[in-house]
Parts: C-alpha cells; sequence; structure tokens
C-alpha cells in the first residue's frame, strides 16, 4: 500500500467505524454469548469423554509407540507421508520452521490494498489448501494404527485357517512393528531396505522352523529374539514364514 | 434525590480510585469505543480465544493445588488422587485436557478469518505479529502439559517432541538440552516442563493478550470487507 492507499483505508474506515454501534453493549453481549457456547463446549466434552490416566512411565520400555495429543497430528503425520531419511530433517524441523517464518513475515510480503478474499484468489487458495491439507493431516493421524505399524494385506492362505489362524497372524504383525524389524527390513513397502534382506516373500524361501532359528540365532548386527514371551516368538514366526 | 447509602459508598470508593489513577477514561475509551458496522459472529472468536485461556488459567490453578511434580512417582500418584479421590478432580482435569482442544480450535479459527478477511494489512501488521507469538506459545502451552500427567503416553510422546527439537538448525540442540536439563530426559526434565508451562508461557500469554486487546482497541475492530463506504458522507461531518 503506498501513501495514498493508506490515507484512503484510514478514511474509509474511520467514517465505517462513527456508523457503528459502540462496543459495549452491542459486542460485549455477543462476547458474552459466545464465551457461554464456549464454557458448554468444554463442560459436555469434559463430561463426555473425561479424563484417563494410562500405565506408569517406564523409560526402559522399548516397545511402547508414542503419539501426540491431536492437534499435532498434522505435524507428526508430515513425518509418515515423507519417508526417505535424507528428508526427516524438512518434516520435523524444515516446513514447520518455514511455517512459521511465512506467518510472521505475512504482512510484509502480502501489502495490498484490496482486502475481499474474492479479490485475493493466491491468498484465499493458500487459505483453501492449508486448511484442506492439515484436515487431512489430521484425520490420517487420527486414523492410522501405530506409526509402524505394518501395512499388509491378510493372505488368502491364513484367512482360509479360520479365526486362530488370523488372531495369531495379528499379533505377529503387532509384534514385529513393536520389535523394530521394520528398522532394517523392508516388508511389502514397510520399514528401511536394508541393512537386513527384504522380508516380503520370506516365506517362500525359508519354512518356519528356519525362520524360528534365525530368530533365536541371528548373524550379527541382528539382535536375538530368542527371550521375547513364547506367544510372541512363535507369532513372529508365523506371520513372517506367511509372506509368500 | 439522595442515593441509597451503599450505592453512596460505591461512588465513594470508583471516584477515590479514580482521583489517584484517572482509569475510568481509559475504561470509557475501552468499553465505548465504536465498532464498525456489520461486524458479526466471527468477530467473537477472538474474545472467545480469550475466554477458553481465562479458563484454561482458573482450572490449571485448581489443578496445581494437588500436583507435584516429582518424577520418581510422586507426579503419576498426585495425577491418580487428583483423578479418582478428589472431589470433582476428575471434572476439572477433564476441563483443562478438553479446554486445550477447545483454545487451539479458536487460535486457529480466529487466525483464518482474520487471514481471509485481509485483517492484518494496515495498520494492523504489528498486531498480526502478536498473533503468531501467541499461536506458537498456545502450542508451547499443549505440548509442555501433554507431559504433566507422567504415563507412558505423556513419557514417550515428550521424548519424542524433545529429540526432535535437538534436530532443529543451530540453536535445536541447545533449545533440547534446555529443555530436558541435560542431554538426556531425566529427572529435571519435569518440573522445568511444569515450570514452563504454569509459569513462564501463561505469564507470557497474558502480557501479549494484553497488548493484543490494546492495539486491537486503538486500532479498531476491522470491518468487514465487503463493507463500502457510502460515497456521499463527508469526512468533516462525522464526530471523531
Amino acid at each position: 500500500m503506498n501513501q495514498r492507499q493508506k490515507e484512503e483505508y484510514l478514511r474509509e474506515y474511520s467514517i465505517l467505524k462513527s456508523e457503528g454501534k459502540p462496543f459495549f453493549p452491542y459486542a460485549v453481549a455477543k462476547d458474552a454469548a459466545m464465551a457461554c457456547v464456549v464454557m458448554i463446549c468444554i463442560i459436555t466434552l469434559s463430561l463426555v469423554l473425561g479424563v484417563e490416566q494410562g500405565s506408569k512411565v517406564n523409560p526402559t520400555t522399548t516397545t511402547y509407540v508414542p503419539r501426540p495429543d491431536w492437534y499435532f497430528f498434522f505435524l507428526f503425520e508430515l513425518l509418515r507421508v515423507i519417508k526417505p531419511p535424507s528428508l526427516v530433517g524438512l518434516a520435523t524441523v524444515g516446513i514447520p520452521t518455514l511455517g512459521m517464518i511465512l506467518l510472521f513475515t505475512l504482512p510484509f510480503f502480502d501489502r495490498g490494498p484490496e482486502r475481499r478474499p474474492e479479490r485475493r484468489p493466491i491468498a484465499t487458495a493458500t487459505f483453501v489448501f492449508v486448511a484442506i491439507a492439515m484436515a487431512l493431516l489430521t484425520y490420517d493421524g487420527a486414523t492410522v494404527g501405530t506409526p509402524t505399524a505394518l501395512n499388509i494385506n491378510l493372505p488368502t492362505s491364513v484367512a482360509q485357517q479360520g479365526t486362530a489362524a488370523v488372531a495369531k497372524f495379528e499379533l505377529g504383525r503387532e509384534a514385529v512393528a513393536q520389535n523394530g524389524c521394520e528398522d532394517c527390513h523392508d516388508i511389502a513397502g514397510n520399514g528401511n531396505s536394508g541393512p537386513g534382506p527384504e522380508l516380503t516373500y520370506i516365506g517362500s524361501r525359508l519354512p518356519a522352523n528356519a525362520i524360528g532359528r534365525t530368530l533365536a540365532n541371528p548373524t550379527a548386527p541382528m539382535p536375538s529374539f530368542k527371550n521375547l514371551p513364547a506367544n510372541k516368538f512363535d507369532a513372529i514366526e508365523y506371520f513372517l514364514s506367511q509372506l509368500k | 434525590m439522595p442515593l441509597h447509602p451503599v450505592a453512596e459508598a460505591g461512588v465513594t470508593v470508583v471516584d477515590w480510585i479514580d482521583e489517584r489513577t484517572s482509569l475510568s477514561g481509559a475504561g470509557r475509551w475501552m468499553m465505548f469505543r465504536k465498532v464498525p458496522k456489520g461486524t458479526n459472529w466471527f468477530y467473537t472468536l477472538g474474545s472467545a480465544t480469550m475466554f477458553a485461556f481465562l479458563s484454561q488459567a482458573v482450572t490449571g490453578v485448581f489443578l496445581a493445588m494437588y500436583y507435584r511434580p516429582d518424577a520418581t512417582g510422586g507426579a503419576y500418584e498426585s495425577v491418580r488422587h487428583l483423578t479418582n479421590e478428589v472431589f470433582l478432580g476428575a471434572f476439572v482435569r477433564g476441563m483443562h485436557l478438553w479446554g486445550a482442544s477447545v483454545m487451539v480450535v479458536l487460535v486457529f479459527l480466529h487466525m483464518g478469518r482474520t487471514f481471509l478477511w485481509g485483517a492484518y494489512k494496515y495498520p494492523r501488521e504489528l498486531n498480526w505479529i502478536i498473533g503468531v507469538v501467541l499461536l506458537i506459545l498456545t502450542m508451547v502451552m499443549a505440548l509442555t502439559g501433554y507431559l504433566l500427567p507422567f504415563d507412558q503416553r505423556a513419557y514417550w510422546a515428550t521424548v519424542v517432541a524433545s529429540n526432535i527439537t535437538g534436530t532443529g538448525p543451530i540453536v535445536g540442540p541447545y533449545l533440547a538440552d534446555f529443555l530436558r536439563g541435560g542431554s538426556e530426559f531425566g529427572a529435571t526434565t519435569l518440573s522445568r516442563f511444569y515450570a514452563i508451562h504454569m509459569l513462564v508461557v501463561p505469564g507470557l500469554i497474558a502480557a501479549l493478550m494484553g497488548a493484543h486487546l490494546y492495539l486491537v482497541a486503538k486500532l479498531g475492530t476491522t470491518a468487514p470487507p465487503w463493507k463500502k463506504v457510502h460515497k456521499d458522507v463527508k469526512l468533516d461531518t462525522i464526530e471523531a
């Protein structure tokens, strides 16, 4: 805005303001009504959804999958959407920092006199894009399972063996995710491709008992899983043997 | 007609204070300023955010009466006691927990309205910047408050958050060390988060909200961007 536009704005604004109503009681009444709505929302949420207390902190656990509160899901989902390790810094720090810088400097690079949204196409399009992106990322963050969960379809051969087999497969899926197998193995597009071999079709290359032997007595640097509870160990062995 | 003695006493007290502070002028300036025609319900989002903050402050005071920032088990136990045994404890904790969500939603809606209607433009640029700081501080409140119940969920989310902070450019590692009170997540981390959550950031938020409100009153509430002046109005016919 140049000096003439600034003065024109101030002049128009002072006219609009003088035609308005006093803050008290007109705007105050609306604000008070809105405050009541906010209070009712907070009380209702507290009564309906309540609070819960999780289990006590255990810093030695390695299986707990952290999740932030829902309003950080959009940042948290960026981490899942941006997969290559070289770009993780972009998701965790780069994009939020850039967003903050853009917000702070907005009044300095958008200095046009126009205020109507329909005549500021770039600003309005940015608003719509950011709002939709944040809504989608929040929705995604709310609906995914644990961030390390294995995204694999249930093999039909397992489904045909009945509910006990399906339950064992699902237990194995969870145990594989919890034990960090994906840190070193690619499993059908989940996890890192290395240093360990790909496990997508491991069941067609090794029989179940051979998989079990490798889990118990692996080649370094893979850790041994022989100290896992027997049901989890069996479930992992079964799960991997069904990947064909 | 003479006033009722109680009303008379009230007037005397107000006059006594006003004679020494001259606050009534400021009050009139704040309350009887004009608000442009056409302001609507979207204009209540800012005051609604402030109200949510006040609710957080009041419920937070009650929670602080029971909470102990003791990482060796006291924190978890005090939250359990508050939630399960204190009269209305779970209700007040629920209000504080969900009030945080409500405040975050309102702060984003308020910012969205300001952005969409171009209300950050001249002469309100500085107020937009203060608003961005308030948005970030609100998110800092949400993040630091998440640790305080000190259950598994709280602990591990905060470990991740402080590790992410550590990957930031230049100041990242120092900021992470400052937050944790060392290079590892330890016993001092909880009391640091507690101090930041209930002393540092709320103080900053209250001060900046005051500045934000002062500028709103000084510069005036924006008119909706579609409002236009009728061309026949002359500026000099208008009372200031």
